[in-house]
Order: C-alpha cells, then sequence, then structure tokens
C-alpha cells in the first residue's frame, strides 16, 4: 500500500512534468550528425546488398565496406572546414561536435578503414560468415563516432555498448573453433560485468546530480565537501573503464581474448576497441570530475603505474606475437592512462596528450598487426621463433616491422617518440611530486619495453629460417595498402609533420566549453 | 514503518552484490551470465528509486535504455554460450582454459 503511495506520486509528478512542458521538436543540426548518417546508411546498404546478392556478391562487400568508411570521413573534413560553426551543440548539450570529437571521429574512420582492408583477404580466405562480419564492423565504428560526441551519461552508456556488443560477436566469429569461443565467452562476461559496474556508478551520479548531462554533475560534484558516496560513484565508473581500456588489474580477458579472435579483430579491438573506451574516459573524467579531481589523481595514478609495469613485465615473458603485442598493448594503456594523473591543473594538455597518444598508437600498432597477418600467410603460426630468417626472404616486410617496433618501444624519428614526449611533458611541466614519479616509472617501463621489442627485430634480421624455406610471401593488394598508409603515418607523425599534428591536436581541448 | 526510497537504494545494492558475487563465485556460464542480468536490473532499481526521490524524468528514461541494451546481450551472450556448448558439452568456465591468461 505504502508502495503504491509512492508509486502514485512518483506518476504525479512526472505528469505534472509532462504538462508543464510541451513537446517542442529538437533542433537537428543534420550537417554535424553527417557522419553518423553516412555510416548508419552505409551499413544498412552493406545489408541489404548481402542479402540480395547472396554468394554472387561476397567479393564486393569488403570493398563497399571501405568506400562507406571513406564517404563517412568526407561530412567530418567539410565540418572541420567550417571552423566558426564549432562546437554544434545539439539535445540540451547532451551531444557536441567540437574540434576534440572531429579528430576522433577521423581517427575511427581511418582505423576502420585499414581495418577493413586488414579482414579482407583473411575473411575470404578463412570459413568464414564474412558479410555479416562488416556489418558489425560498421555498427561498432557507428558506436565510436557517437562515443566522440556524447556528453551524456545515457548516450555515453549506449554508445559504449554499440561499439562492444558486435566485438563480442566477432571475437567468437571462428564458431567452430574452440579457442575463439572462449575467446568471445571471456570478453562477453568480462565486458559485461564491467557494464554493470559502470553502469552502477552512473546511477549513483545520476542520484547526487538529478540529471544525466556531465555539465550539470561536474556542477554537482565542484560544490560542498568530498562525500564518500561521490568517491563510491567515481570508483564504479574509472573501474567500468578500466575493464574496456585493459587497466591492470582489470586486464585478464585481454591476451585470452586477442589470441583467441580472428587476427584482424584482434587488431580492431587493440586499437579501435581500446581507444573508444578512452574516448568515454576523457569525456567523463575532463568533463564531469574536475570537482573531485582529488580523487581521480590518486586513482589514475595508481591504475596508470600498476597498468604499465605489470603489461611490460608479462610481455618480456610471451613467445607468441599476438600475446606479446596485446601485453604490450596493456603497458601502451598504462602510458595512455598517465596524464589523467595530472588532469586537475592542466586538463586541456591532457586531453591533447590522450588524443596524440591515441593517433600514434594507431597507426603503428595496426601497421604491427598487419605485418603479422602477412607473416602468418606464410608460416601460420604466432610464435615469435617463426619470424627468424624473415629478413632473408621479405625485406621490405621486415623494414616495415623494424618502423613499427622502433615507433612502440619510442625510437626517434619514428611516430612514437612523439606520442611519449608529449605524455612526459605533460607529467613534468607541474613539477608536482605525482607527475614527477610517474614520468620516472614510465621512463623506467619504456627501457623495459625496449627489451621485448628488440628481440623481435635480433629474430627478425639475425636468425635463420626455423625450416629453411626462403620462398617469398605475396602480400596481396588490400593489405599492401593497409602496410603503405601505417607506414606513412608512423614516419611522419615523428618527423616532418610533427608540427600540423601538434597544431590539430591543440585544437582538441575538451575542457575549453 | 514507512518505506522510504532508501530501502530501494538498500535493496539494489544488496541485488548487485549479490549479482557480483555469483558471478565470481558460479563457474557455469549461463548462471554467470545471469548474475550479470541481476546487476544491470539493481541498476535499474537504483535510477528508479532516484527518480523518484529527486522527482526527474531522467532516470526513468534511463531505464529504457538499460532494458534494451541488456535484451541485445543476451541475445548475443546466449549465442557466444550456445556456440560454445556445442562444442563442449556441459562445460564450466574452470574447463574452458584453452588459453591462458
Amino acid at each position: 500500500m505504502i508502495g503504491a503511495n509512492l508509486l502514485g506520486s512518483s506518476f504525479g509528478g512526472v505528469l505534472a512534468q509532462i504538462e508543464q512542458t510541451p513537446f517542442v521538436r529538437p533542433h537537428i543540426d543534420w550537417h554535424a550528425v553527417a557522419p553518423e548518417l553516412v555510416l548508419l546508411a552505409g551499413g544498412a546498404l552493406v545489408t541489404v546488398v548481402d542479402v540480395i546478392g547472396l554468394e554472387k556478391v561476397r567479393r564486393i562487400i569488403p570493398s563497399l565496406t571501405s568506400l562507406v568508411f571513406l564517404a563517412a570521413f568526407v561530412p567530418v573534413l567539410t565540418l572541420w572546414n567550417q571552423q566558426g560553426d564549432l562546437p554544434r551543440v545539439m539535445w540540451d548539450g547532451a551531444y557536441v561536435v567540437d574540434n576534440y570529437s572531429l579528430v576522433l571521429k577521423g581517427l575511427f574512420l581511418l582505423s576502420g578503414y585499414v581495418i577493413v582492408l586488414l579482414s579482407t583477404n583473411y575473411m575470404l580466405e578463412g570459413d568464414y560468415y564474412d558479410s555479416e562480419y562488416y556489418q558489425l564492423i560498421s555498427a561498432s565504428v557507428l558506436g565510436m563516432l557517437v562515443m566522440t560526441s556524447a556528453r551524456d551519461l545515457v548516450s555515453i552508456f549506449v554508445a559504449i555498448e554499440l561499439v562492444s556488443i558486435p566485438a563480442y560477436l566477432m571475437a567468437a566469429w571462428r564458431k567452430r573453433d574452440l579457442k575463439s569461443n572462449e575467446a568471445g565467452l571471456k570478453y562477453m562476461l568480462m565486458g559485461v560485468f564491467a557494464s554493470a559496474l559502470l553502469l552502477y556508478g552512473m546511477s549513483l551520479l545520476y542520484g547526487m546530480a538529478a540529471s544525466t548531462k556531465l555539465t550539470d554533475i561536474a556542477a554537482a560534484l565542484s560544490i560542498g565537501e568530498s562525500k564518500p558516496i561521490f568517491t563510491l560513484a567515481i570508483v564504479f565508473t574509472v573501474v567500468g573503464f578500466g575493464f574496456k581500456v585493459s587497466a591492470v588489474p582489470f586486464h585478464t580477458w585481454a591476451p585470452d581474448t586477442y589470441e583467441g579472435a580472428p587476427t584482424p579483430l584482434t587488431a580492431f579491438l587493440a586499437v579501435a576497441s581500446k581507444a573508444a573506451g578512452f574516448v568515454a574516459l576523457l569525456n567523463v573524467v575532463i568533463i564531469g570530475f574536475p570537482g573531485q579531481a582529488d580523487v581521480v589523481e590518486p586513482l589514475m595514478w595508481v591504475l596508470a603505474a600498476a597498468t604499465m609495469t605489470v603489461g611490460n613485465l608479462i610481455a618480456i615473458r610471451q613467445t607468441n606475437i599476438v600475446r606479446m603485442l596485446a601485453y604490450s598493448g596493456v603497458a601502451q594503456a598504462g602510458y595512455m592512462l598517465a596524464p589523467l594523473a595530472v588532469f586537475g591543473d592542466r586538463p586541456g594538455q591532457a586531453t591533447s596528450a590522450v588524443v596524440t597518444y591515441l593517433v600514434i598508437y594507431a597507426a603503428m600498432n595496426l601497421g604491427a598487426f598487419a605485418v603479422v597477418i602477412i607473416a602468418a600467410r606464410k608460416t601460420g603460426s604466432g610464435e615469435i621463433s617463426s619470424y627468424g630468417g624473415l629478413f632473408n626472404y621479405a625485406p621490405g616486410l621486415t623494414v616495415a616491422m623494424t618502423l613499427f617496433l622502433f615507433s612502440l618501444a619510442g625510437i626517434p624519428p619514428v611516430g612514437g617518440w612523439y606520442a611519449k614526449f608529449e605524455i612526459f611533458r605533460v607529467l613534468t611541466d607541474g613539477g608536482s611530486g605525482a607527475g614527477v614519479s610517474l614520468a620516472i616509472i614510465a621512463a623506467v617501463n619504456s627501457v623495459f619495453a625496449a627489451f621485448y621489442y628488440l628481440a623481435i627485430l635480433k629474430q627478425m634480421w639475425f636468425m635463420p629460417a626455423p625450416d629453411g624455406d626462403h620462398s617469398r610471401i605475396s602480400i596481396p593488394p588490400s593489405l599492401q595498402a593497409a602496410l603503405g598508409v601505417t607506414v606513412f603515418v608512423t614516419i611522419v607523425t615523428g618527423s616532418v609533420l610533427i608540427g600540423p599534428l601538434s597544431d590539430i591536436t591543440k585544437l582538441a581541448d575538451l575542457a575549453l566549453p | 514503518m514507512e518505506v522510504t526510497d532508501t530501502w530501494y537504494l538498500v535493496l539494489s545494492a544488496l541485488l548487485f552484490t549479490i549479482g557480483a558475487v555469483g558471478l565470481l563465485v558460479r563457474r557455469n556460464p549461463l548462471v554467470m551470465f545471469m548474475c550479470v542480468e541481476l546487476m544491470l536490473n539493481a541498476v535499474n532499481i537504483t535510477f528508479v528509486a532516484f527518480a523518484n526521490a529527486l522527482d526527474d524524468l531522467a532516470g526513468q528514461t534511463a531505464v529504457f535504455f538499460v532494458l534494451v541494451v541488456a535484451a541485445a546481450e543476451v541475445v548475443v551472450g546466449l549465442s557466444i554460450v550456445v556456440a560454445l556448448m556445442r562444442r563442449r558439452p556441459n562445460a564450466t568456465a574452470d574447463d574452458i582454459a584453452e588459453l591462458r591468461g
């Protein structure tokens, strides 16, 4: 009876609210949402073409999907050119298109394009359902595009699930292979668990702010003293994102999922999906939690230090290159978390540093996975020992892999060093003890990391081929294109194009309203 | 004794804890999945309780989004569990260890 009263009062209040506010059609800026709409329509087109054409169109589906990604890139460029109109705000501030979101939309679309190139031959030559795979990739990338603009807890949640749910399916894509089933199951259970933690944190945040908008949450968390419930909500939210970006100690799903999933999908998870998790984390932390920097910063310090150290220490022991790249990706996530440990004083600089790292990380890691996929076409193996003698029969591939590994290790003049340099600059600029100590930990870790990257170089350049087979590797055109794009971006971001890159990422500043 | 919003918050915190502990303790993939659903529904109770206490619509609408996403997760999760169970009937989470973290 009392419950009924409670419900009655609630519905009364809700009805009163509805009566007070007549429906007004929300303003929709069609140009601003054009990238998402193009991708949505393109994904639907791929589905329809597949359903109508069946086997006859099987070979053109990958090209069609990559064209859709490039088509969605056009409105991103036109929006970028109309700088005067930015930021474009819609739906009462829940959806914002600004420089930050445009840079990341471009990054996600190009990563999606490269991943389609990586997948083409892998999917055609294996026993897979391949058209559905491309539909799911477009759906997942659509979630990433929405994520870059989401400034509201509900839209962030829907976006992160739109990124993850297709990825659960794709991780289990080789459905007759027990390893792939296991990869999918582990990823799915951990992912849904993380979503539940994240949602619980979000529901507490809503309870304190009486709104799901990030700016309102920031206002609610900024006034008055810090309450335990604030800390609880922040911890739940950060832990939920910690799973998504595979931060230690929430990383245990990553290596198993990466090894069991199809390799192009592993590249997708390690680069695009992880970047989407970081974007969500940036949105929530930089916009929503500046008033609680005292709570968030130590949390991020511990996560960053643990993630880079544990990731590197375990990576050294790996004998399988995909698992090694998985743990190296965990360690790289640690570097990317580091700026958030000092975001309170310099939110803009921290955002730019993470965005810079994401751009360069995407290029070098996708490139490394491209080499792994190409090498596996000949050797059929992911063991590091199978890379012996690579220089003898595939010198070009060896040089490309050397560039990517140098970049991952942070050796100039390829991209990785500049990404790390930006991280160190944010950490040390303020001269705070926390920042400098984290910078020292990151520096020590970079030296550790060089060990296992250089071990692969030694194998490729100096060791004999394990079976003495020196026949050449044939590289199909799509993989050549993927390799070309990633090599180019990896080289120019560390040398000739540092200026433009830093100009662009400086504009990608979340802190400005 | 009056049932206040706090009761609902405590109930949802309890359900959330039961779900989380269940996920970590139980070894049947299907039961683990059910535990996650319990956690998601606990979150829904929190949203509705806060929406009621604050007299605000946003929490009630958030529940619809959570429900739809949870339904999508069930579809995907069950299909993965079925694919696995066809290969390995009666597998528990401990048996599924082809890959070593």
